[in-house]
């Protein structure tokens, strides 16, 4: 009994780190309706770009997230600015095509320059550290701060498309484009800025995903399957939705693991299949697509 | 006066030959029969290599029809590839089966297989469709590793038994004067071509046809064709089964080649998807000659370049960007696009005259 509960805790702690891989992909698809398939390999891409700086510079992981995210956000911008934006239409294709094309060039890209070892990153003693619930149960302090993380992100988002006149430029493009670019935004800034901030999101994504566990080259795409079915799963148009379809696949994973450890994948993928049977629309949404 | 004697009648023709068709065709059937009688004269190298070439062309002529004409862009094909490879190991392994009878029951399979996974992808839109399809090719792969009786996680081989049982190995030994492994790689390169022949002849058909002119218009715009009575669901679903029996059996075939298999290889998002995408569209989308100029420049591609491992395959991902940006009709698009032409020809041209009354030019 206190391994299912102490799996349901788990599995609560992994969705924090699968609603932030998931955040970003919502964040495209909310404001410019982009379906990255670089997002996995962009996570991983940042996870190296954050484990550079703790090298160079010898400073810790979390400092390091702090100096990359400026670098990240600017590289961020000038992708979609330079590139995506030239894809993006009523046509599918060019968006998915290039995005993929990008997925192709980070993975063997970054296979050149850090080889195909697994990487860590590295923070210390608070890599290690718990917090006993009592019982047999403790949580670790990165799973809890993941949560934690992914919460605040969620809080600074809503706050920046609710608040803030940027916010509004996001949410009047993705009502109305057309309209949106008669009342003078300038769309091709307001998305690249979009993708900016997204790219801020994934930096924090990939600290976490880092400090977790090991990572290599190879392991974006099926974090963009985690945090695409987060978001189905919760339904699109709500990060809070994003929050509670991350959570759902956590606990579909460590629980699937529970029962047998070669589950824990599939049972995820399972789960995500169900919600897509049972409630198509996922299980909060607000968006009409 | 009489308004008909003053009009001139119109008559006109529905036609799809052009120029270049009739000439095209006749040369298509003289390079297919130089590929026939290949075997009696090339070296096993170049047996080995066209094979590949032809299963790449057929699975991107699959994924064509469903991404160029229906719409469906899946990033989840490998899903039948693998299963359709594994189908045939356990038939063939399990069940005793003949291989070449393996490779239909792979298509009969893979479509079994489609029906279901249909009605819960297609509950996802445009993009979200294709990351859809791909969590369903994870799950048939994670599936896949689980059956032990296949090898689980680190697959298994085709015992030398099932490969050489393939009816005709020792007809082409004696006929052709090889080896046994030489006479499996020609009895191999036969049943690709057929396959890309079969495959090449399905589309073609399949786009003369009626529902061909459905697909066109889903192709054009999907609302209009919807808004002219076209079924659009039951076409996309017509199309999707379609080409996973298609893909099934093509994977199938891949895997009697290679006589191994495991779930990693045979669900391989880069094998299967990845490389098939590029092809269709460096050579075109939406049109039956660009996946064939598409595999002709991978093919060569990967001869030369494949070496250089990872930078050849930024080389690859740089190229689609760049023709998907600066030449989305791909290299057949501008070439087609310059001079008019057509190699199979599926677009109805309307060939007006106008005559004097009673007279007409229509011969």
């Amino acid at each position: 009994m206190t391994g299912l509960l102490d799996a349901i805790i788990q599995g609560i702690l992994l969705g924090g780190l699968y609603a932030l891989f998931a955040t970003g992909l919502s964040l495209m698809f909310g404001v410019m309706r982009l379906v990255n398939l670089a997002h996995g390999d962009l996570i991983v891409l940042a996870a190296f770009v954050i484990l550079a700086v703790t090298e160079k510079l010898g400073v810790d992981p979390f400092a390091a997230v702090v100096l990359a995210a400026p670098i990240l956000f600017a590289i961020g911008f000038g992708l979609q600015h330079l590139l995506l934006n030239r894809t993006l239409g009523r046509d599918l294709l060019p968006p998915l095509l290039v995005t993929f094309g990008l997925s192709i060039i980070i993975q063997n890209g970054l296979l050149q320059m850090f080889s195909a070892d697994s990487r860590r990153l590295r923070s210390g003693a608070i890599e290690t550290a718990s917090v006993s619930l009592g019982g047999d149960i403790a949580v670790g302090v990165v799973p809890l701060l993941t949560l934690a993380s992914a919460i605040a992100v969620i809080v600074a988002l809503n706050f920046i498309f609710y608040r803030t006149s940027i916010g509004r430029a996001f949410r009047a493009t993705s009502d109305d484009l057309d309209v949106a670019q008669l009342m003078g935004i300038d769309v091709n800034r307001t998305f690249a800025t979009a993708m900016g901030i997204a790219f801020v999101v994934i930096a924090i994504a990939a600290l976490y995903l880092g400090l977790r566990a090991n990572f290599d080259p190879t392991i974006g795409p099926a974090r963009l399957l985690y945090a695409f079915e987060a978001v189905i799963i919760g339904g699109l148009g709500s990060f809070w939705g994003t929050l509670a379809g991350g959570i759902i696949l956590g606990l579909a994973q460590t629980v699937g693991a529970h029962i047998d450890p070669e589950w824990q994948i599939l049972s995820g993928h399972l789960a995500f299949l169900v919600v897509l049977v049972l409630r198509p629309r996922g299980l909060f949404p607000r968006a009409v697509d | 006066m009489d308004p008909d004697t003053a009009k001139p009648k119109r008559t006109f023709r529905i036609a799809t030959a052009d120029r270049v068709s009739r000439p095209a065709a006749a040369v298509g059937c003289i390079v297919l029969l130089v590929l026939v009688l290949l075997p009696t004269f090339a070296g096993r190298n170049l047996i080995q290599d066209l094979i590949f070439l032809f299963y790449m062309l057929a699975l991107a002529q699959c994924w064509n029809l469903l991404a160029g004409y229906a719409g469906l862009i899946s990033v989840g094909q490998q899903a039948f590839v693998g299963l359709g490879g594994y189908v045939l190991f356990a038939l063939t392994l399990v069940g005793g089966l003949n291989p070449l009878l393996a490779i239909p029951v792979a298509g009969i399979v893979s479509a079994a297989f489609a029906l279901p996974t249909a009605l819960i992808v297609f509950r996802l839109r445009g993009a979200y469709f294709a990351i859809g399809t791909w969590v369903v090719a994870e799950v048939y792969r994670l599936g896949f590793a689980q059956v032990k009786a296949l090898g689980g996680g680190t697959g298994t081989s085709l015992t030398p038994s099932v490969t050489s049982s393939m009816p005709g190995i020792e007809w082409i030994k004696t006929l052709l004067d090889v080896r046994t492994p030489a006479a499996r790689d020609i009895a191999s390169y036969w049943l690709a071509l057929a396959l890309v022949v079969g495959t090449l002849a399905f589309v073609y058909l399949l786009l003369r046809s009626r529902q061909g002119l459905a697909l066109g218009a889903i192709r054009d715009r999907e609302a209009a064709a919807a808004s002219l009575g076209v079924d659009i669901t039951s076409i996309k679903l017509a199309v999707y089964v379609a080409t996973a029996a298609m893909t099934g059996m093509i994977g199938a075939l891949i895997y009697l080649q290679k006589a191994r298999i495991s779930p990693d290889a045979a669900f391989s998002v880069l094998d299967w998807t990845a490389y098939v995408i590029f092809i269709t569209v460096i050579g075109g989308i939406g049109t039956i000659e660009g996946p064939i100029i598409g595999a002709v420049v991978f093919y060569l591609m990967q001869r030369y370049l494949a070496d250089f491992g990872a930078w050849y395959l930024i080389l690859l991902g740089t190229l689609g960007i760049l023709v998907m940006l600066f030449a989305p009709r791909g290299l057949w698009g501008l070439l087609a696009g310059r001079y008019d032409l057509t190699l199979f020809p599926t677009r109805r041209r309307l060939e007006t005259n106008r005559t004097k009354n009673g007279l007409s030019s229509e011969s």
